[in-house]
């Protein structure tokens, strides 16, 4: 394998510790894997919503294009439409993805486009700081919700599988060889993919011990069953105590919406004939 | 006949639309130059919606108040129309729909069994308007094998039982009125969305995205309709902010795309819109307006949203807006917008109306400029590659994923040549004086364009002023008054020379216009270019021809 040097001189601006650097390592080590067996290194595209999990944008050399909070979707299936030979990666956060984009999250699974989407889940808004988002725990006390927040968290995952994701998965940010894993089963997956990474602030929500104590691989689990990954899946709710399982929970081939995209290529001069064509007929 | 106008009204749900576009061919392979108003409510059965079809010697864009014909599937059609009848007009009228019909001596009438007709034939309800067009074509002197081929070449379905229906309709009716066609070349009748569409088509675009909003609606219709045609991919997406970046995403891929929407979607659009501006991906957005604030009335026409258009957006960066006054202008318009946001890499916005999207009438290609597709201005290849390089004219060469050597980044954030986020104070100012310089170098290519017309008698010193749709009720109303017409069709950049070229000599200038406060007035203020009066309709319906010709006699006296 070569080692490309992935980086740039942007410098890095994450805190000390920060769970997005093990998404940084490991996305970088995955590309260079990839760009000699599966796919060179031109061919990737990272989009980025707004918020800390963005700026991996600047601190990669790859084509990218950094769009505005929540809506890292939208472009990157518009790359994909246009060119599905391009792999296109998005970076979203949590508040980003499944908060105030969430729309488009939903139905990119619907559609089963062929894009990847890491989400950087460290269940707070933290870029802004310190506000609770759609995955915190009730009572999660952020300077929006100084007395606690009164909602129930999202189950990301569970609204994924609803929305017809055909690839789930979840890793941390303490777990590199697991997250490189899955980055890389989900890249090369054909079809909507999502991972969904349990990234430790350690600023404003440090869950590292919370998470130490409770995740687990999945084990004896057949992904390509989808009511054993909806159970898997309801396991934990991100908000009771339970166990968290990490892995792929759920996978499945289907159709892709991009490659219903194949529209005939014609060439200026037949496009003039067909124009003039038309208006004739509409005398 | 010079000039009449024939009305079909009915409920929504008698194909009112079909039998409009019939009556429209009819004349329109009879010699005449047409101009087609529809007019329907927001519903979708039910209902009152009518058309009025105007027919003349001449090219015309706009309606008469009054009516020659007056075709009636049910009795609301003549209650509600009674009033606009010229005298010595004639109503054909469904005699099993409408009862007892009294109306004044000087209306002529035609009674027909037509709800009869249909049913002997074993007909859809829906077909009393085939046997309407029969009749109106034997009623003005049509002939029979000109019906024949307008019905055969506007149905796609049942056919046969059209025709007959249709030929059913003429046998039973008689002539009234004979309009003696003149013998005109036909012209293509469309549009004002197909206009655009074809516009679009021709400035190269290879994506259009859009979320159905009227009146844009049409053009998604017509776009998803030619789209294997014309290479295109349409896409209906989950709203106007999922529409705005997923055009920009096809444009970072390097593929000409465009939305389209009306001032609700238009808000949502916004955001993606100042990212067009700062990323320098290039759009072009069709804004069709109707009357607002909000909501307010979906299904009619209005000139509401042009400060909206030219301010929408954070932040500050260049833009073009254009809004083309009738057919020719949205088709060459529409071409140029997608060229010069391409060239600028820049949004465009080809600004519309009801009036101008719904409205159908003659399209000559002939009389449209010439359009060149232009080529973007690609990287020569040479290493490093930096989307954001700063230039003489601001504008950076383009990339395309994936193109080796080439790391292509493009940002919503203030970035750097390469394209790197930056809050260095000295890039920031470099940045974006590199975006807005742009405009320089946009304003003096568009000294070569037509930007601002004149039409009527260029010696007089009172001119109406108007923009978009209004184009056409102005231009025929200053022939007959021996006034000046004055419209800007580019309206960012301002064509100031040009405009003060064309107002070279003018001591009265009277802003006509579709809105409630005179937005091009207060536009050309900033100029320090002065309206002297105003004529303001906002009540969602176009200006007919003779109503606005009294108000601007109230305005010169």
């Amino acid at each position: 394998m070569s080692q490309t040097n992935l980086g740039t001189y942007s410098p890095n601006t994450w805190c000390p510790g920060c769970g997005n650097f093990a998404i940084l390592n490991g996305i970088k080590t995955v590309l260079n894997e990839l760009k000699d067996t599966a796919c060179p290194l031109e061919n990737f595209v990272i989009v980025t919503g707004i918020g800390c999990h963005a700026k991996i944008v600047d601190y990669l050399n790859v084509n990218s294009f950094y769009s505005i909070h929540g809506r890292a979707l939208p472009v990157a299936e518009g790359i994909k439409i246009a060119k599905p030979a391009l792999k296109v990666i998005c970076f979203a956060g949590d508040g980003d993805a499944y908060g105030e984009g969430l729309e488009h999250l939903v139905f990119a699974a619907k559609r089963n486009i062929d894009i990847t989407v890491i989400i950087h889940n460290n269940r707070s808004y933290s870029l802004t700081a310190f506000q609770y988002s759609p995955t915190s725990f009730v009572g999660f006390k952020g300077r929006s919700t100084p007395r606690g927040s009164i909602e129930a968290p999202l189950n990301p995952l569970e609204l994924m599988l609803a929305s017809r994701a055909t690839f789930l998965a979840r890793g941390t940010s303490h777990g590199l060889p697991l997250l490189m894993h899955l980055f890389k089963e989900a890249i090369m997956h054909k079809g909507f993919a999502l991972v969904d990474v349990l990234q430790v602030c350690v600023t404003y929500n440090n869950l590292y011990e919370y998470y130490a104590k409770r995740v687990y691989e999945l084990q004896n689990h057949d992904a390509n069953d989808f009511m054993m990954a909806l159970t898997r899946i309801r396991e934990w709710d991100y908000n009771s105590d339970a166990s968290i399982a990490l892995g792929v929970f759920y996978r499945k081939e289907a159709a892709t919406f991009e490659e219903k995209f194949a529209p005939p290529q014609i060439t200026p001069q037949e496009r003039d004939i067909r124009i003039k064509q038309l208006l004739r007929e509409s005398i | 006949m010079e000039d009449f106008s024939v009305l079909i009204g009915g409920k929504a749900g008698f194909g009112i639309d079909k039998a409009t576009l019939i009556l429209g061919h009819l004349l329109n392979q009879s010699g005449y130059r047409i101009y087609i108003y529809h007019d329907y409510p927001s519903l979708i059965r039910g209902g009152h919606t009518f058309s009025i079809i105007r027919a003349a010697q001449i090219r015309i864009g706009a309606n008469r108040d009054k009516i020659d014909l007056l075709l009636a599937l049910n009795r609301e059609t003549i209650d509600l129309h009674q009033t606009r009848l010229n005298d010595g007009a004639l109503v054909i009228y469904d005699s099993d729909a409408v009862k007892e019909l009294v109306l004044p001596r000087q209306i002529r009438t035609l009674a027909l069994s037509i709800g009869k007709i249909v049913k002997e034939e074993n007909a859809h309800e829906v077909m009393r308007n085939t046997c309407m067009i029969g009749a109106f074509a034997k009623a003005v002197g049509i002939k029979m094998e000109v019906l024949e081929r307008v019905i055969t070449e506007n149905f796609p379905k049942e056919v046969e039982l059209n025709v007959k229906i249709a030929k059913r309709g003429f046998a039973t009716a008689e002539t009234v009125k004979n309009i003696s066609p003149p013998a005109a070349e036909p012209l293509p009748l469309i549009s004002g969305s197909q206009a655009i569409g074809l516009g679009l088509i021709k400035g190269g675009m290879r994506d259009y995205v859009a979320y159905p909003m009227t009146p844009t609606t049409p053009l998604l219709h017509f776009l998803a309709e030619q789209a294997n045609d014309f290479s295109l991919k349409v896409i209906h997406p989950e709203s106007e902010i999922g529409v705005m970046l997923m055009a920009l995403g096809f444009a970072y891929a390097g593929e000409r795309a465009a939305v389209g929407t009306s001032g609700g979607g238009f808000c949502l659009m916004t955001e993606g819109l100042s990212l067009s501006g700062m990323s320098e991906v290039p759009v072009v957005i069709v804004l069709g307006q109707r009357p607002g604030p909000s909501t307010g009335l979906p299904t009619y026409s209005g000139q509401t949203d042009l400060h909206f258009a030219l301010n929408a957006g954070q932040g500050e960066f260049v833009r073009f807006v254009v809004a083309p006054g009738d057919l020719e202008e949205a088709y060459y318009w529409s071409a140029q917008a997608l060229n010069l946001a391409w060239k600028y890499q820049i949004p465009a916005l080809v600004l519309t109306d009801k009036n101008l999207n719904e409205g159908i009438g003659n399209f000559d290609i002939r009389s449209v400029g010439e359009i060149q597709e232009t080529a973007a201005y690609l990287w020569d290849g040479k290493a490093p590659y930096k989307r954001y390089k700063d230039g003489e004219s601001g504008v950076s060469s383009l990339a395309f994923a994936p193109t080796k050597d080439a790391v292509i980044k493009v940002s919503s954030y203030e970035h750097d040549e390469f394209g790197i986020t930056t809050e260095e104070t000295a890039v920031t100012k470099k940045m974006q004086d590199k975006r807005l310089r742009k405009e320089k170098y946009m304003r003096e290519e568009l000294k070569g364009f037509r930007t601002v017309n004149t039409y009527g008698d260029d010696d007089r010193s009172t001119a109406l002023l108007c923009w978009g749709s209004n184009k056409g009720v102005c231009k025929e109303l200053v022939q007959k008054l021996g006034l000046k017409v004055v419209q800007p069709v580019v309206l960012s950049p301002f064509p100031e020379d040009a405009f003060r070229e064309a107002v070279r000599g003018v001591k009265k200038l009277i802003a006509v216009e579709n809105n409630a406060t005179g937005q091009l007035a207060r536009l050309i203020r900033n100029y320090g270019f002065c309206a002297d009066g105003m004529i303001l309709k906002y009540d969602g319906r176009p200006f007919a021809l003779d109503e606005l010709e009294t108000r601007v006699k109230e305005a010169i006296r």
